[in-house]
């Protein structure tokens, strides 16, 4: 019963996927989003609802890692694809069966993604995440769409590159050790101190330059702020609150390897420098940039450097960063989606351009100023109790000076967003951003779906279900064993 | 033949050289087919006690992939956007080899006091696939064709397929086949991206993907 | 036969037989392009013609004019003498006298380019520019390749390592030295030595204003450098003193025959590459030799 709702969890979008493939209306496909958005969530919480159990040799399985991360992305999901109806129907202009077909594939593999228990599964299904979202960014066909896809292809591509030899070297380090060839996470981890140690590091540090690309994290970074820069608001949300999440839970899934083997100081110590790294950079990118789009893409950037920063702050730090993994994704997809609505209506995403959207689209601007502040930690919202857990384990490892920097880069990102938010929303809008944005319709379709997100961040940030915090803590003590 | 398998390793290490001096785009794709189908030749020289079709699967699938399909495809892209050669690359063609070159002694002389299994231990593979990740690298970062960094990145793949070879009788071997796969749409993608690349820039010039940038 | 004898028949064949070669490359460019071409003894004719005539001396030349060619072509002969002829042996051997062999050829090469700017002229300037900016690349790579026989060998003196197999690295280290041959000689692709275009020339062009014995040292010279090299080519690769005599007297001169026929289809069916290009070929061979080297380090040396 478990196995199948687990495999229902990838096979119902896949699918989905093969269904809109095959679709032949184009008007009534974007429906199969939320339809099979709805039955998704369904899934996960029928399964998160049992207990976490997996057998030990299974490739796949919804351990507690996976019940702990799985329902962010398909609460995501769902939120990004009642969107995707009004949008599509928005640009009908443009084909949308490859489009609706390929987010659909993207959130099986996800799924896939997040329950992979074997290293080569994982990295197979990371690869194909990478390659289903090629055609996803490059829905608008602009040439700088075009380009910024190209950018994705070559460095995610590289990643995902390193990421395979670091598997290989981990594959390698059991060999080593006298393994029999079995690469579960499970069996690497009982094997442990008896993996050899130079091949363990090397993995450690291939796997994290390669899904760190994946991630985002700095400097493997560049190739986000034009992604998420040239793609749909839906495709950046999903990319910034889910496909950035299996590569994070596989950079977790291999600490726990790389903390069997006795180098966990060590993978802590690179996690804590590349997290704060991240965040410096992108703070110092946000105070820059002047267009808001961009400045989404470097603020997930600087999110994904305080996921990094919590898992190397002990057990009580890897929880928080799991609890940042569902606030940051509700809150981003939310702030994705009402810029998305913004950039549509402005017809740009510049700041030099796009003025005065409050008295234009006052709906998605008044989302964005919330999202922005709850994305920069507004109390009431969930970012702000995810990091301040973030600190609070800071503190007690006794690492104060990381939260001195962490919180710098937090005031410095803040300044950098709350500029350029507020350049676009106050103002007095030009002419030709007038004609554009009266094109452009603020109806609910558009309105709701952010909305349900921000208000699900909130709802997070005032109650977390008893249920939620027993799920991180068992990732936890899943990934950190004593 | 250990001996066999070290001599075709070091023809794989001399041609990341003739990747890195050569100017030409038809002699760095045809480097690169010819790096394919000596990687194809290799799980059979490795495992030539106990053959199975597996093994002869995954040989003629690299063949085939690495050394026919996405050559043609590139030579193919080659001919519709008419360019011939790369033109001032960021990093110059003397420079490149000799950081090649010293990659590679770098790699051999490294391999010396990696721990390695007895029986890899005599094989070229590990420092061949140190050498093809690094020639790879400077194909994609020096290059400013988008044929010439895909090259780069087959080789860098070439490399990294150099060190599975150490894992292929131990782990299952549905982990290379579906790497393979990966590998081959992967590249295949790009591939089309540079196609379209080709339409609307009318130039494979990567130096013109310039609009975007902080 | 007396060591005196020996050692002049030795000399005889350095001096004598060297001005057949660039004869032969001529007769097989001639041969490819369908022609008759000069006869193989033409250069033969030449030395001959331009001893009996007189030198013309520039106003600004000192005596180094006159001492350059006459230094050089004494350094590449005493190169030679250190190199054996297969089992004909060496005129002198000593350990490391390969080092001194390595010093003599940039001796020579120093004073043909100081000859040549003793002239004044920009043109024969430019020419020592060019051919000193290649020769470090192609003496690197000299130094390389002798270093991959020493490490094959084990040996320090030319006689021993040559006479000894180079190992697996063999087809590298051939590879390698004929592209070096082709540098030092300045033969296509990296020089043409039928140019008659000086802003394209290297070597010719610096003896622009050598005339009678002077120029006839020159040309000599290189006839005796380039049988120098084709004759440290094959005994490089192939192990001649594991065979009798007689065979490997024959594998010699068959050995130095084959390069002068591979040099002259090179240059017939070659065209000249760039200058720009130059440092690539010369780094290539370099590589090859280095790589010579890694083999025979990591595969069996003693």
């Amino acid at each position: 019963m478990n196995e199948w709702l687990s495999l229902g969890l990838i096979g119902v979008p896949l699918l989905g996927a093969g269904l809109a493939g095959v679709w032949p209306d184009h008007r009534t496909r974007p429906w199969l989003l939320p339809a099979v958005g709805v039955v998704h969530l369904a899934l996960v919480l029928a399964r998160a609802g049992q207990a976490p159990v997996v057998a030990p040799g299974a490739w796949l399985g919804f351990d507690p890692l996976a019940r702990a991360v799985l329902p962010a992305v398909s609460l995501l999901f769902l939120g990004c694809a009642a969107y995707a109806v009004p949008y599509l129907r928005l640009r009908s202009e443009r084909p949308n069966r490859v489009f609706v077909a390929l987010l659909l594939t993207v959130l099986g593999l996800v799924s896939a993604g997040h329950q992979a228990r074997h290293l080569g599964l994982l990295w197979i299904t990371t690869e194909a995440v990478t390659l289903a979202c090629v055609p996803l960014l490059h829905f608008n066909g602009t040439p700088r769409a075009f380009e910024a896809t190209w950018k994705y292809l070559v460095v995610g591509g590289t990643g995902m590159a390193l990421s395979l030899l670091g598997s290989f070297c981990l594959g390698y380090a059991s060999l080593h050790g006298g393994g029999q060839g079995d690469l579960t996470f499970a069996a690497l981890a009982v094997q442990g101190p008896e993996l050899s140690r130079p091949w363990v590091l090397a993995a450690w540090v291939l796997v994290l330059a390669g899904y760190g690309t994946k991630m985002g994290l700095a400097p493997m970074h560049t190739w986000k702020p034009d992604a998420y820069g040239e793609a749909p608001g839906i495709v950046g949300a999903l990319l910034a609150g889910g496909v950035t999440t299996v590569a994070f839970t596989a950079i977790l899934r291999v600490r726990a390897v790389v903390g069997a083997a006795g180098a966990g100081a060590v993978a802590d110590r690179t996690l804590l420098a590349l997290g704060l790294f991240s965040l410096v950079m992108a703070a110092l990118f946000l105070l820059g940039t002047r267009d808001f789009k961009r400045m989404l893409a470097y603020s997930s950037v600087e999110h994904m450097g305080l996921l990094s920063l919590g898992a190397a702050l002990g057990g009580a730090g890897l929880a928080a960063a799991l609890f940042h993994v569902w606030s940051n994704g509700l809150t981003k997809g939310a702030l994705f989606l009402s810029a998305g609505n913004v950039r549509r209506a402005a017809g740009s995403a510049s700041m030099d351009t796009a003025r005065g959207m409050a008295r234009l689209t006052p709906g998605s601007a008044g989302l964005m100023v919330a999202g922005m502040f709850a994305v920069t930690a507004l109390p009431p919202f969930a970012p702000f109790f995810s990091e301040l857990r973030i600190v609070r384990a800071g503190l007690t490892e006794g690492r104060g000076w990381a939260v001195g920097v962490m919180l710098l880069g937090l005031l410095l990102a803040f300044l950098g967003m709350t500029r350029v938010v507020f350049g676009v929303v106050e103002g007095r809008p030009a002419p030709a951003v007038r004609r554009s944005a009266a094109r452009f319709a603020e109806t609910a379709g558009v309105l709701v779906p952010p909305l349900a997100l921000l208000a699900a961040s909130l709802a997070l940030g005032l109650f977390r279900p008893t249920g939620l915090e027993a799920a991180w803590q068992a990732a936890v003590a899943q990934i950190r064993q004593p | 033949m250990t001996g066999l398998l070290n001599v075709l390793v070091g023809v794989v290490m001399g041609l990341n050289l003739v990747a890195l001096a050569g100017g030409r785009l038809p002699l760095l794709i045809r480097t690169v087919a010819v790096q394919g189908v000596l990687l194809g030749l290799m799980p059979l020289i490795l495992e030539h006690e106990s053959p199975d079709w597996k093994l002869a699967a995954v040989a003629v699938a690299t063949v085939a992939g690495k050394g026919l399909l996405i050559p043609s495809l590139l030579l193919r892209a080659l001919r519709v956007a008419r360019i011939d050669r790369e033109v001032e690359p960021l990093l110059g063609f003397v420079p490149s080899l000799l950081l090649g070159a010293l990659g590679t002694l770098a790699a051999v002389v490294l391999t010396e006091f990696l721990p390695l299994r007895a029986e890899h231990a005599a094989t070229l593979l590990v420092p061949g696939a140190l050498a093809s990740v690094l020639t790879g690298f400077i194909l994609l970062a020096g290059r400013v064709k988008a044929l010439s960094q895909v090259c780069g990145y087959l080789v860098l793949e070439n490399g990294i397929y150099l060190f599975g070879l150490l894992l292929l009788g131990s782990t299952p071997l549905l982990v290379e086949s579906g790497i393979l796969l990966d590998v081959t749409v992967g590249v295949f993608v790009i591939g089309i991206i540079v196609d379209r690349i080709q339409r609307t820039f009318d130039s494979l010039d990567t130096r013109r993907l310039t609009v975007l940038r902080e | 036969m007396s060591e005196i004898g020996l050692m002049l028949l030795r000399m005889a064949v350095w001096l004598g037989l060297a001005p057949l070669l660039p004869g032969l490359i001529n007769k097989v460019k001639a041969a490819v392009a369908g022609r008759r071409g000069p006869p193989v003894l033409q250069l033969y004719y030449d030395l001959a013609r331009l001893w009996r005539k007189g030198v013309v001396l520039s106003t600004l030349a000192s005596p180094g004019f006159v001492f350059g060619p006459a230094v050089a072509w004494l350094a590449v002969v005493a190169a030679a003498a250190l190199l054996p002829l297969g089992p004909l042996g060496a005129v002198a051997g000593f350990r490391g006298d390969v080092v001194l062999m390595i010093y003599l050829l940039a001796l020579a090469r120093f004073a043909t380019a100081w000859s040549a700017m003793e002239t004044g002229s920009a043109f024969e300037g430019m020419g020592a520019a060019r051919e000193v900016s290649f020769a470090v690349l192609a003496e690197a790579a000299v130094i390389a390749g002798v270093l991959a026989l020493c490490v094959q060998s084990g040996r320090l003196t030319l006689a021993d390592m040559l006479g000894e197999s180079a190992g697996p690295g063999a087809a590298l280290l051939g590879a390698g030295l004929f592209v070096v041959l082709l540098a030092e000689n300045c033969r296509v692709p990296f020089d043409d030595p039928n140019t008659h275009l000086e802003l394209t020339m290297v070597h010719e062009v610096m003896v622009l204003d050598h005339s009678g014995p002077l120029l006839a040292a020159v040309l000599h010279g290189a006839a005796v450098k380039l049988l120098f090299f084709a004759v440290l080519l094959v005994q490089a690769v192939l192990p001649m003193g594991h065979w009798p005599a007689g065979t490997a007297l024959a594998a010699l001169a068959g050995g130095v025959l084959l390069v002068t026929v591979g040099v002259g289809l090179v240059e017939a069916l070659l065209a000249r590459v760039a200058f720009r290009r130059v440092p690539l070929l010369l780094t290539s061979a370099w590589v090859l030799c280095v790589f010579a080297l890694l083999v025979a380090w990591k595969g069996g040396g003693r």
